[in-house]
């Protein structure tokens, strides 16, 4: 069975009778039945969904690795890149912010804006890119059936990839700058969890919307920056005025960026609340944006 | 998936030897493509056009109400002038673009070859692009890497698969193309104009291929302006005017049909012009 397809039991009319379609036409020749029918905005069958779509995983991932090699093929660091520009990134909001401040930081305020900002780009540099995915993808997805989610997805991907050489590097920085270190940095890995399975769902909305909207992609880099400063990567989450508080809980990055600088930053163990306040967000737009992008993604073929 | 199956497992009845079961059917297809060729569709667009009650939605009405059968292992050829919607059927064949109305049933595994399509990405190099095109059809790596070298052997390109796509030659880009589609052991290949690009080297080993192909019981549906292959290796044509069928039966006779109603348009436009 392929996907975007459903099997020819599911969709048979009723009052066409299954038995005479298997009759007539299933036979030892034929390993894969297919029925086209036309197409109503709604969910496809999941499981088969992603079955198909576990079972592509590999073009995901490859395609991921060449798009990683290619956005740094014939560059004069080659994918030092990786590393350097996450890290002059940081520098320059840490140069701005401490000016801003007047020079008087919070202690570790260096390693919570790094972590923070690596971590925000764990994020941006999914969905942005993820936007294009479908509308880039003409070819391929004129001329192949395939489940359309792996294009976003594997932009989520990518980000990942470019995300992890920066860990090292914020290591490094931590232990220098003598934060301290502890068994709860560990709750890091559920936040890292919580934003790529946010990202992916955000990056699954985008990339369906940008086929209904075409100016999507030109808004999101204002949303994108502007929603890096409403979060709390250029300050700390205790730093918030009152008033202004229910930033942290309305922006769904606000609680899952609390709890990665608490455990990453401060090596204690989260705020129980931002974990699943995080948590729920991330679920929460994970289903949203998938349910949305799959039930209109065989639309996308005629809407190119 | 359990209950999804129900009649995939139904006891068979044996097919009529006679009549061999059809491998792909078409009832009743229309197909719409709706795009906004005029205006690009935009957020800020629909806004202020949700306000002036416009719709800007172009519907270009590709396929109308089209119906055949192709039996398996026969070839079926689709001849009709540009833009007639051929490549929209086949695509709707393939499973991509969904009908807006009627319904396909396609039996067995479908290879495609949809004008010229393994390149999708032209910055990638050809081993790239046959990667990536045969890891989203759904081949395993495993799969892939045996088929690889009798890919590129086949398209005779070995000294050019680690070239990106774009410094290649439309022919070079066609053999490639082919070779995959070819290789992929379908057994439905959809073909849509291929057979043109190669050299004469090429043409003659693509045409053997079909060849073999076809009598090793493939279902092969092949779309082409080469009315010379198309009377060779069809057993039925087609013949799609602006999306409806206008003609269906033996290679020669609807292709006479078509040269000379193409003969006939031709000589009305000229005509007019002269008017
Ligand atoms: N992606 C698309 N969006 C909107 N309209 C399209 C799209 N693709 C094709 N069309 C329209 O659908 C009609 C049929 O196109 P199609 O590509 O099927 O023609 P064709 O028979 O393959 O022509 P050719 O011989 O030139 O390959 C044309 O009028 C074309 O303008
Ligand atoms: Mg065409």
């Amino acid at each position: 069975m392929r996907m975007s397809t459903d099997t020819v039991n599911k969709d048979v009319p009723p009052q066409e009778d299954p038995a005479a379609i298997a009759d007539g036409w299933a036979d030892a020749y034929t390993p894969e039945v297919n029925v086209y029918e036309p197409h109503r905005t709604q969910v496809p069958p999941l499981l088969p969904y992603v079955r198909e779509l576990w079972r592509r995983r590999e073009f995901a991932v490859e395609m991921s690795r060449m798009r990683l090699r290619s956005q740094h093929y014939g560059t004069m660091f080659g994918t030092a890149w990786l590393i350097l520009s996450p890290l002059m990134l940081g520098v320059v909001y840490f140069v701005l912010v401490d000016i801003i401040r007047g020079g008087n930081r919070p202690a570790g305020f260096f390693t919570h804006l790094l972590g923070g900002v690596f971590a925000y780009y764990l994020f941006s540099d999914a969905v942005r890119p993820a936007a294009r995915s479908v509308t880039g993808g003409g070819r391929l997805i004129l001329n192949t059936a395939f489940p359309r989610a792996l294009l976003p997805l594997s932009a989520v991907i990518v980000s990942i990839m470019r995300f992890l050489p920066t860990l090292p590097v914020y290591a490094v920085l931590h232990v220098a700058t003598g934060r301290p270190v502890g068994i709860e940095m560990l709750w890091a890995v559920v936040v890292f969890a919580e934003i790529v399975l946010f990202a992916a769902g955000v990056s699954m909305l985008v990339a369906a919307g940008q086929v209904y909207f075409r100016d999507l992609k030109e808004f999101l880099p204002y949303l994108m920056r502007v929603w890096l400063y409403l979060s709390p990567v250029l300050w700390y989450a205790d730093e918030v005025p009152h008033g202004y508080d229910f930033l942290l809980y309305v922006n769904p990055l606000g609680s899952m960026l609390t709890a990665w600088s608490e455990a990453l930053n401060s090596a204690t163990t989260p705020g129980l609340d931002w974990l699943l306040i995080g948590l729920a967000w991330a679920v929460g737009a994970f289903v949203a944006g998938g349910l949305f992008f799959v039930s209109r993604e065989r639309e996308f073929a005629v809407r190119l | 998936m359990s209950s999804l199956s129900a009649s995939d497992v139904r006891p068979q009845a044996a097919p009529a030897p006679s009549a061999p079961p059809a491998a792909i059917k078409v009832q009743n297809v229309s197909i719409t493509y709706q795009s906004a060729l005029q205006d690009r569709q935009t957020l800020v667009g629909t806004l202020s056009r949700l306000r002036r009650r416009r719709k800007i939605l172009r519907e270009v009405r590709a396929v109308r109400d089209v119906s055949f059968e192709v039996p398996r292992g026969t070839v079926l050829g689709i001849i009709g002038a540009n833009g007639a919607g051929k490549s929209t059927l086949v695509r709707a064949m393939a499973g991509i673009l969904p009908p807006t109305s009627g319904r396909i049933e396609v039996h067995g595994r479908v290879s495609t070859l949809l004008a010229l399509g393994v390149g999708f990405d032209r910055k990638l190099t050809g081993r790239q692009n046959v990667v990536l095109g045969g890891l989203a059809a759904g081949l395993s790596r495993e799969q892939l890497a045996a088929k690889y070298e009798e890919i590129v052997a086949f398209a005779e390109l070995e000294e050019f698969m680690d070239m990106p796509m774009r410094t290649y030659s439309a022919g070079m880009y066609g053999r490639l193309a082919f070779s995959v589609a070819v290789n992929m052991e379908p057994d439905i290949l959809l073909i849509d104009e291929a057979l043109s690009v190669g050299d004469a080297h090429f043409k003659r080993k693509s045409f053997d291929k079909m060849r073999e192909l076809c009598e090793s019981a493939h279902t092969i549906v092949l779309v082409s302006h080469g009315m010379n292959a198309m009377r060779q290796l069809a057993d039925e044509v087609l013949w799609l005017h602006k999306g409806q069928i206008r003609e269906y039966g033996p290679p020669r006779e609807v292709i006479r049909a078509y040269k000379r109603f193409m003969r006939v348009e031709d000589d009305d436009q000229t005509a007019e012009e002269d008017v």
